[in-house]
């Protein structure tokens, strides 16, 4: 019978040979990532008062990365409270080494295939991996850690293809911008989305990533790639055991006879810079439709900006160049990883010598936490996936969501700005 | 249940909810702030019993569950929405708030006097003699609900299995 991918993940979990769309079923964790604000603190209480252990501390990864660097006493307080129980609860832990979303493939912790849950909204991001991954909340979480599973109502898919190629300076970022203004922040209907096509095949895995991580502000449940070459050369690198199971992921696909909920169509080669003006993703529009816009800060940030090749994008535009006057640029690498990879090829020299400052490898201001938080008025363009009015500061604040190039380019011109025209690597100086 | 209604319009999310900055404290600090940014006598004027009615995909953004243990803590009863966002959704049942999803609320103001029939599936303003109907929730969920939530839930099926009885 033909499947999506997403039926025949949840299926494999839910030990069924098929799984209908709309149908109940309970399925088995393969595996349970938490990070330190959703974690420990709130899980711990609601274990001891069950009563019961973990179900399999093998099957749990813990990521610090929200209250990192712990600049206040109670962050300070929390994270060394997420140390203790990843001591005593004995489970992998990644302490301050990046953004959970990016760490965990990072770390070979996932493989096509997998039904994976996250106690983070960004969770989709797996997807990228052709892991079914879905974020949940922390009561739902201390349930999963007690029992090793979860009930899911079975998605239906939303097919989203983009045929051709990305042209220059446009990225994974942009595409979602679109799609978020196109389909909607309910577009998704907490189904699942997969992205096909042939701009997807060309795409990197931390490209994927912001893809599927975004599926989240589609409003969907999770945001699937089906697994390929590139997925399985990403997962080599990072060392994870992959052996003779290349072979099962050629099932791991949507069957050209599944019934979809939708199949979208779209041309990447058509796509230019987007930016979303404030306080909505799916406020999205083409960068050169945006009236001029003066910025006082912009941000490098976060799981879907701030990756190595982020960075290194990010960096061709500063290259050579300074911030305008009066701009503050701020980069925090999205994993130490990636910021040790991109210092020994100079590219964080190319931030520093621009005037940025450099922030640590976590979350910060995209979720809102930290020292550094926007102020009363100021208009920041940033890399982020969200601009919800106050998420990033002060509700006075406004915040413009674009590329790691757009917010480069930004950050040079002193107001919004087209990043096709800093790609000085193309002869015509700008 | 029955309460006065606090309408809002679509796409609440859970930054105004919940806001990040007041996250690392307690539930009663950040309860404080719920809805702040779009109505900031919120926190202040809900009285336990009160319903909250909103448009379309309430809760999006986080999944922080304190966006729905807030509602919770000041006593709101239950939500009604045209369409939750997922996960806002499952946290929302877990904790034991009922979040019931509405064809139509255009004949929902904010303080009408209404009345919460779960069994029946029904919403009735009162004054206006007006009845909403609720989808029904599934079996799971109204289980989980009738027992107070995911741990209570929980707690009552590990209960039974140590009891050697079959769980669920």
């Amino acid at each position: 019978m033909a499947a999506t991918l997403a039926q025949k993940i949840i299926a494999r979990a839910a030990g069924r040979e098929t799984v209908t769309p709309g149908v109940v079923v309970t399925a088995k964790v393969d595996l349970a990532m938490i990070h330190d604000s959703g974690g420990p603190r709130r899980i711990e209480p609601i274990l001891r008062d069950l009563g019961v252990s973990l179900w399999d501390r093998d099957k749990v990864v813990l990521i610090s990365d929200h209250f990192v660097p712990g600049d206040t006493d109670e962050g300070a307080r929390i994270l060394e409270l997420t140390r203790q129980w990843a001591a005593e609860r004995k489970v992998a832990f990644h302490d301050g080494q990046g953004i959970c979303h990016v760490v965990l493939p990072e770390r070979g912790h996932l493989k096509p295939g997998m039904f994976v849950v996250g106690g983070d909204s960004h969770s989709p991001t797996g997807g990228a991996f052709g892991a079914y991954m879905f974020g949940i909340g922390a009561t739902e979480m201390a349930g999963v850690l007690a029992t090793g599973e979860i009930w899911i109502k079975v998605p239906e898919t939303i097919l989203i293809e983009w045929q051709n190629r990305l042209s220059d300076a446009v990225t994974a970022k942009d595409m979602m911008l679109a799609l978020c203004g196109r389909l909607g922040m309910d577009g998704g209907q907490y189904q699942a989305v997969e992205y096909t096509g042939e701009a997807i095949a060309a795409l990197s895995m931390q490209e994927r990533m912001t893809l599927s991580n975004m599926a989240a502000e589609l409003g969907a449940q999770a945001g699937l790639i089906a697994p390929d070459a590139t997925t399985a050369s990403y997962l080599e690198q990072t060392g994870a055991n992959i052996g003779p199971s290349v072979d099962e992921w050629q099932g791991l696909r949507t069957d050209p006879e599944a019934t979809l909920l939708a199949h979208h169509v779209f041309d990447a080669a058509a796509l230019e810079p987007q930016v979303a003006a404030p306080h909505s993703p799916a406020n999205s529009a083409p960068v050169g439709e945006v009236p001029e816009t003066r910025v006082d800060v912009a941000y490098i940030g976060a799981c879907t900006g701030a990756k190595y090749e982020d960075l290194k994008r990010a960096a061709a535009i500063l290259r050579g160049r300074r911030l305008a006057s009066g701009v503050e640029l701020q980069v925090a690498p999205a994993s130490r990883r990636d910021q040790d990879r991109a210092t020994a090829e100079g590219i964080m020299k190319v931030f520093e010598d621009a005037g940025a400052k450099i922030l640590a490898n976590a979350c910060g201001i995209c979720a809102g936490y930290g020292a550094n938080r926007l102020g009363e008025n100021v208009t920041c363009i940033s890399s982020t996936a969200r601009n919800f009015k106050g998420r990033m500061g002060a509700p006075s604040s406004k915040v413009w969501l674009a590329s790691p190039l757009t917010v480069a380019a930004s950050a040079v011109a002193g107001r919004i700005a087209d990043p096709r025209e800093f790609l000085s690597d193309r002869g015509n100086s700008a | 249940m029955s309460g006065r209604v606090f309408l809002f319009g679509d796409d609440i999310d859970t930054d105004q909810l919940a806001p990040g900055q007041y996250m690392k404290g307690g539930i009663e600090m950040l309860s404080q702030h719920c809805l702040e940014p779009v109505r900031p006598d919120f926190a202040a004027s809900v009285r336990p019993g009160d319903i909250v009615v909103a448009g379309r995909n309430f809760g999006m953004g986080s999944s922080r569950e304190q966006a729905a243990e807030a509602l919770r803590h000041l006593g709101v009863a239950a939500v009604v929405a045209r369409s939750f966002a997922g996960i806002f959704y499952r946290n929302a049942i877990n904790l034991g708030l009922p979040a019931l999803i509405a064809e139509d609320i255009a004949g929902i103001c904010d303080g009408d006097a209404v009345e919460i029939d779960l069994e029946a599936g029904e919403l009735r303003l009162q004054a206006k003699r007006k009845i909403v109907k609720l989808e029904p929730l599934p079996d799971n969920l109204k289980r989980m609900l009738a027992d107070g939530g995911l741990v209570a839930h929980l707690k009552k099926r590990f209960t039974a299995e140590r009891n050697g009885e079959t769980g669920q």
